[in-house]
């Protein structure tokens, strides 16, 4: 391990739209669980991210996983934690979603407290169609894709 | 321009790998400039000095840590992705109590971090691979 402890502190004037994109299934390979960890470590420096789901990736946000049959750890739990990372908005492609025969309350209830709304509850996951998130992914800086 | 390559497959099955590589000495043949290179997912696996590929072919580790030799490029292997996948080096086999170490020279293992960083300093990030 050569990190520099002091990267994140000297990084953090510069301010960068950040946009993970999840394409895959959660269990079927590594990617995902190694997406959100990016997530969660990027989180410390303080840039502006959003986090997108599309294709077989929505399928992560389903409620209720239990891979333990297939030795695998649910690691989606982790899910719950993204608010605590100070990640608000989660975008999940409309048409991603009618394919697989999903809805929106087939998705984990994530929510989280706006600071500028006396903490009031808000919902992360914002459901929108292929033209919307195009045009999302448009005015991003930096996309890493899962 | 400032340039981040993130490589996120490993050498031969597919060709991300290959494809970084001309891509890192072209741009650099072009007088850019590469920031950092990381290798991420199985991307790590570019990373091992075991590696001993027929020498009839190319060498696509050997590859790699001549041309950091060459530029001083910073070669950053993810740690978490390495601990799961067993690329080590020196600190870590003493770690984790392992018998020996494989990374190749040039190449350095830290955290996921070094990828944000890259994202934030670099005028432009291209991944290579799934």
């Amino acid at each position: 391990m050569t990190e520099t402890p002091a990267t994140a502190a000297v990084s953090a004037h510069v301010v960068k739209k950040f946009m993970y994109i999840n394409r895959r299934a959660p269990h079927g390979s590594n990617y995902a669980q190694e997406g959100l960890e990016v997530a969660l470590i990027g989180a410390a420096f303080a840039q502006q991210v959003v986090i997108a789901f599309i294709d077989d990736g929505v399928f992560q946000l389903k409620t209720n996983q239990d891979p333990k049959a297939i030795g695998v750890k649910n690691f989606t739990a982790a899910f719950g934690a993204l608010a605590d990372y100070e990640i608000q908005k989660i975008f999940v492609e409309q048409e991603s979603l009618s394919q697989r025969g999903l809805t929106a309350a087939d998705l984990m209830p994530l929510v989280y407290e706006d600071p500028d709304d006396e903490g009031a509850e808000k919902q992360m996951i914002h459901i929108v169609d292929q033209r919307a998130l195009a045009d999302i992914i448009a005015q991003q800086d930096v996309l890493l894709n899962f | 321009m400032k340039f981040a390559i993130v490589v996120n497959e490993g050498p031969y099955t597919h060709q991300a790998s290959d494809t970084a590589y001309h891509f890192t000495k072209a741009a650099l043949q072009s007088g850019h400039q590469i920031f950092r290179v990381f290798f991420y997912h199985d991307g790590i696996h570019n990373g091992t000095r075991l590696s001993s590929p027929p020498q009839d072919e190319r060498n696509i580790v050997k590859r790699w840590s001549e041309l950091a030799r060459q530029h001083n490029l910073d070669l950053v292997v993810c740690v978490a992705a390495a601990q799961r996948r067993g690329l080590v080096d020196a600190a870590e086999q003493k770690r984790a109590g392992k018998d020996t170490h494989n990374i190749a020279p040039g190449f350095r293992i830290s955290g996921l971090g070094q990828l944000i960083e890259a994202g934030i300093q670099c005028e432009r990030l291209i991944a290579f691979g799934d």
